[in-house]
């Protein structure tokens, strides 16, 4: 057993596991119904049993925007409105959905981008050290 | 499908002001409620004592972020003198002025009180832009939404990418409801932008030519929505145009049981309906084209009223986008799934359609002080009742209207159903 599947279904997991570039959800072990964000209780069955899983990394886009007026922390980052950037919605091919960045399409041209588009997931990683981070993201399925 | 319930005893509006709305430096949300509850006192045809008052249910998103104040309801009561009447604030993002009088309603019918305030207020300019979006964001799951890079203009956009994609709808779609709702805001004296986009382009033409520089050559409203310079993209595909302003603004209601309605007015204003649910983050959802939690609550509403969609003779409901109005008006059941867009462009929610939607000019032109808007809304259903609405006025029966309030992208919706019963 890998010590990470005792992990709690916290937020703080999610991004433990995300740091090690998987995306991670939760199972039911009560009614198999998977969760992504992870939760600690399913609501389907009410079950607090739950195991962690793997998600394959593939979906599809179900929603998204190209940012122009961005916020803080983005902002610093060099984006705005002369370099937009991608936000989604993206299915996975397990069911739940889940918001990321979208890598790979033209953030200018926004008009071009089809809702349905095959993803694959991808990672950001940003800062070092203490300060290290992954952000979730996917990128078209090639 | 939700259990009906009904109200222990009936409630009624008696009284409603509203500040003026827009960017007030050196006005608190104090101050701005102040001016709220000056016009509610004015507007009680029969007079009224503010030492019946026995409570206030006040909505306030975040003074904590935008003025730096916490507890922030004993203040707001301090303020119009009601000190020491227990005073609550209530917090459900852009739905807490909804929500508080929702807490109004429960109170009074519970036989618990008979004479409430409700109010909301909120303070936004004090703040540079950026960092109001970054206040706006906290309503939004911080964990999993926010670190996507999403913001609030983003979030009601991929909604529209996702109901374009299903409807057919295209961005030039949304433009209808912001010039409809700018031409109702024109007739608002209250509103932050009283001006139609006609007399917004001509104003910037006639500026441009009083500077000297080329006057610009828009031809129509169309043109002018279209131009990146007059209609910055926010959010594709959501430009400036489709988004309510910051506003400081506050409102006050003043509620009471059906028996003491006759001390204050000939023509109390009856809640028959009250419904409020909540829902997971947008992602969370099995369709982004339709915000569940507002079915859920127009359907409690619908229910505990006993009326259907189709009586409702007017609305105001939580245009913080334009998107967010055209799934508004279907997810309350006026129009069917994905009509909502061809109704705005058939004219049928003009102030003269055959379903008004957003008279006061909504969120949009009205302007949009999260805490007070909820409350904002019953204060217009109160002014088109008793006749005060001034220009804007609708003309025929408006015995029967409804309110929707939403808090973030859905997470929270609340509806309430007014009847003028004579
Ligand atoms: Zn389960």
């Amino acid at each position: 057993m890998n010590e990470t599947t005792m992990l709690p279904f916290t937020h703080a997991s999610f991004q433990q596991h995300l740091s090690a570039h998987r995306l991670m959800g939760s199972r039911c072990a009560a009614c198999g119904a998977m969760h992504l964000p992870p939760r600690a209780i399913c609501p389907a069955c009410r079950s607090a049993q739950m195991t962690w899983v793997e998600f394959s990394g593939r979906g599809r886009l179900a929603g998204f925007t190209s940012v122009f007026i961005p916020p803080t922390v983005m902002a610093q980052a060099g984006y705005g409105r002369e370099n937009p950037y991608l936000s989604g919605v993206v299915e996975l091919e397990e069911g739940p959905k889940i918001s990321a960045r979208l890598l790979g399409l033209d953030a200018a041209h926004p008009e071009g981008i089809s809702i349905g588009q095959p993803l694959v997931v991808d990672f950001i990683d940003q800062g070092d050290g203490e300060k290290r981070s992954t952000v979730l993201a996917f990128r078209p399925l090639s | 499908m939700p259990a009906t319930r009904s109200l222990p005893r009936p409630v009624a509006i008696v009284a409603a002001g509203i500040s003026k709305f827009g960017a007030f430096p050196g006005k608190s949300s104090r101050d701005l409620f102040v001016e709220a509850f000056l016009d509610m006192e004015s507007s009680a045809s029969k007079g009224m004592d503010a030492r019946a008052i026995e409570a206030l249910y006040l909505g306030n998103f975040s003074s904590e972020l935008f003025e730096h104040q916490g507890h922030t309801a004993p203040l707001i009561a301090e303020a119009v003198g009601l000190t020491p009447i227990p005073a609550v604030r209530v917090e459900d993002a852009c739905a807490s002025g909804g929500v508080a009088l929702r807490q109004g309603v429960m109170a009074v019918a519970s036989g618990m009180y008979d004479v409430v305030l409700v109010g909301g207020a909120e303070k936004m300019t004090s703040l540079p832009t950026a960092e109001v979006t970054d206040a706006l964001a906290t309503a939004a799951d911080t964990q999993y939404e926010i670190p996507a890079g999403f913001t609030f203009p983003g979030f009601y956009a991929a909604i529209a990418t996702a109901y374009m994609h299903r409807y057919g709808m295209r961005p030039e779609h949304l433009m209808n409801v912001a010039i409809k709702n700018h031409e109702n805001g024109a007739l608002n004296p209250n509103a932050q932008f009283g001006v139609s986009i006609s007399d917004w382009m001509q104003s910037r033409i006639a500026a441009a030519i009083k500077k000297g520089k080329p006057a610009p050559t828009w031809q129509n409203v169309w043109d002018f929505l279209h131009d990146d310079s007059a209609n910055p993209m926010i959010a594709w595909p959501l430009r400036l145009f489709d988004c309510s302003p910051i506003t400081d603004g506050a409102a006050a209601l003043l509620l009471v049981s059906a028996e003491r309605a006759a001390d204050y007015t000939d023509h109390p204003i009856y809640i028959i309906g009250s419904g409020q649910a909540s829902d997971v983050p947008l992602h969370g959802r099995s369709d982004l084209t339709t915000l569940s939690a507002a079915r859920n609550a127009a359907q409690q509403a619908y229910q505990m009223a006993g009326v259907t969609p189709a009586d409702i003779r007017f609305a105001e409901v939580h245009d913080c986008f334009t998107i967010a109005e055209i799934v508004a008006t279907e997810d309350l059941g006026f129009f069917p799934p994905g009509d909502g867009y061809k109704m705005a462009e058939d004219g049928v929610t003009a102030r003269n359609g055959a379903k008004p939607i957003n008279v006061s000019g909504g969120l949009k032109s009205k302007g949009h002080p999260v805490g007070a808007s909820g409350i904002a809304q019953a204060v217009e259903v109160f002014k088109q009742m008793h006749g005060l609405a001034g220009e804007r006025q609708l003309k025929g029966d408006v015995s029967l209207a409804l309110t929707h309030n939403v808090g973030a992208t859905g997470s929270t919706c609340v509806v309430h159903i007014y009847e003028r019963k004579n």
